[in-house]
């Protein structure tokens, strides 16, 4: 179907994780009306890992990720043909809910984006629109907590989310995704906006995630990549050159566009 | 030079506008050495022209204060639907024919306006209503409420548009609907905005002349009933200023009593919505 995938596949065979998959994607193509953004990607995500995706800016990298809660919807003109399994169910199949789905793949943005309003409704606005029957108290305590935020702001949950830090609101940011308890975080470059100390908090918290969540991070930063993922997908113009566990991916890869990316040869 | 120029530019418009609340001023003082201002402010009876004359001017506020509430509660919500559903709701095929119509429908004349309502809307009216008089103050708020509208819609258009993508992408993320987002989210980011409108609304509509001295009549009276005839402050204006009113006489100084309430009215709008806006400021650094 696309020029150039055939003998890449071929030459050696891809790599196989084990199941079971929290996001599974066959055969994605993904284009912005005649641009064409994601080819013929296909990727399995086994459940609580951390899988980094990479790759040269407008590699589609994030539209990928995108595509996985159907955050492209939005997106004028984004057309997105094959599968991508969440659970088994085809997400792109019709009579899929994207609200629904939205609600067990949460996402966490490049720029921290708390609502313009105080801590606390930040956490809970998710699970009340969604109808959450528990103790909103509990919900808010143990999301802040396990985003690492809790002791930071407990006297203050009523203030702003806006008053702080950039990297206290990636945090709240991701508090607020684990609010609605997800099966799936998705996450778009988290840390670009932020300085090195609140990105290696972030980096542990992703570390202790794991255990509850599954989550596929896209990310500039190689070292990032290498520190907190289990297995890294190289793409490169819209392709998926390389995909397996992150230290072969770093130290043995079998591509060499791979190995020159990888390497700060380009990108 | 070009700094002279422009400052002398800025100066006008300082002198243009203490020139007016001067003017006023001088002249209201001359009315309130006859009436007093609490007979002014308080009194229930507005009969400028015949004995025995009477200026309590709360008829005429509450002439006023029929078309702009009516036109508040008619341009304010559809001028807000009309912002939010251009933005998040409208395919843009829809979005570029209603931008321009919005546009010129902010560009009719209000005296055209004013034939509107006399014409269009209090048959329409008297059709829904056989009591309803010529000139009423229903219809002549609804018409201010269309007059105001295309303001209200393009400004709670850039407000809203104004709301930073990621914010609400960020609510979508959240498995939120469209409507939910819409209401929850864009709306309160862009309240401040959204406040301003209104308010510059309510002011435009308070100080609208053309189109409710045609619709509303000149009858001042105390009414909770809508469809009978009332006189606005402005319209009292009017129908004192075309008329064969000696200069220097009661009457004459009448109007600048009311146009001084008028101007401090507007003042307050404005002050308001300074404070709002401030208040409710959450969106941009």
């Amino acid at each position: 179907m696309v020029k150039g995938i055939e003998n890449k596949s071929n030459d050696q065979r891809p790599f196989e994780p084990s199941p079971p998959f929290a996001i599974e994607a066959r055969e994605v193509n993904i284009a912005y009306g005649a641009r064409r953004a994601v080819l013929d990607v296909t990727l399995k995500v086994p459940e609580h890992t951390i899988v980094a995706l990479i790759g040269p800016s407008g590699c589609g990298k994030s539209t990928l990720l995108r595509s996985m809660n159907r955050m492209n919807d939005f997106v004028n003109n984004a057309t997105v043909t094959g599968e991508i399994l969440f659970r088994g169910q085809n997400i792109y199949e019709s009579g899929a809910d994207p609200v629904s789905i939205r609600r067990q793949i949460g996402m966490v943005f490049q720029k921290p984006n708390p609502f313009p309003t105080s801590i606390r409704k930040n956490i809970t606005w998710g699970p009340k629109i969604n109808g959450y029957q528990g103790d909103y108290e509990e919900l808010v305590e143990t999301s802040l907590r396990r985003a690492a935020l809790w002791d930071e702001v407990a006297g203050k949950l009523d203030e702003s989310g806006l008053a702080l830090s950039g990297g206290q609101q990636q945090r709240l940011c991701i508090a607020r995704a684990i609010a609605m308890d997800p099966d799936v975080i998705l996450m778009d470059e988290p840390c670009s906006a932020l300085d090195p100390s609140s990105t290696l908090k972030i980096e542990n918290l992703l570390l202790e995630l794991k255990d509850r969540f599954t989550i596929i991070i896209v990310t500039h930063n190689m070292q990032q990549a290498r520190r907190v993922s289990d297995y890294t997908a190289f793409m490169y113009q819209g392709e998926l050159i390389e995909y397996g566990p992150t230290d072969e991916v770093f130290e043995t890869p079998r591509q060499e566009l791979t190995r020159d990316y990888v390497s700060g040869r380009f990108g | 030079m070009v700094k002279k120029l422009l400052f002398i530019c800025a100066l006008f418009c300082v002198i243009v506008t203490l020139g007016i609340v001067f003017l006023l001023l001088e002249e209201a003082v001359g009315f309130f050495q006859q009436v007093s201002i609490k007979e002014f402010l308080l009194g229930t009876n507005w009969a400028p022209m015949f004995e025995p004359r009477s200026f309590g001017v709360l008829p005429l506020v509450c002439g006023t204060f029929w078309v702009t509430f009516g036109a508040a509660l008619i341009g304010l919500p559809t001028g807000l639907g009309i912002g939010l559903f251009l933005n998040d709701f409208a395919p843009s095929w829809l979005r570029n024919l209603v931008k321009p119509v919005l546009e010129i429908l902010a560009g009719i004349p209000t005296v055209v306006y004013g034939y509107f309502a006399l014409t269009v809307i209090t048959p329409w009216l008297q059709n829904l209503l056989p009591s309803v008089e010529v000139f009423n103050a229903a219809s002549a708020a609804i018409v201010v409420g269309l007059m105001v509208l295309p303001m209200v819609a393009s400004l709670c258009d850039d407000a809203i548009k104004a709301v930073p993508r990621s914010v609400k992408e960020a609510g979508y993320a959240l498995g939120a609907t469209k409507s939910e987002v819409a209401t929850q989210v864009t709306i309160p980011s862009a309240l401040s905005g959204i406040i301003a409108s209104f308010i510059l609304a309510l002011s435009r509509a308070f100080g609208e002349t053309m189109a409710v001295t045609l619709a509303a009549g000149s009858t001042p009276k105390i009414t909770l009933n809508p469809f009978e005839s009332v006189q606005t402050l402005t319209a009292y204006i009017v129908q004192v200023s075309t008329g064969d009113t000696p200069q220097g006489s009661i009457e004459y100084k009448s109007i600048f009593a009311v146009g001084i309430l008028l101007l401090a009215v507007s003042l307050l709008f404005n002050m308001l919505a300074f404070y709002l806006v401030k208040k409710y400021r959450t969106v941009g650094e």
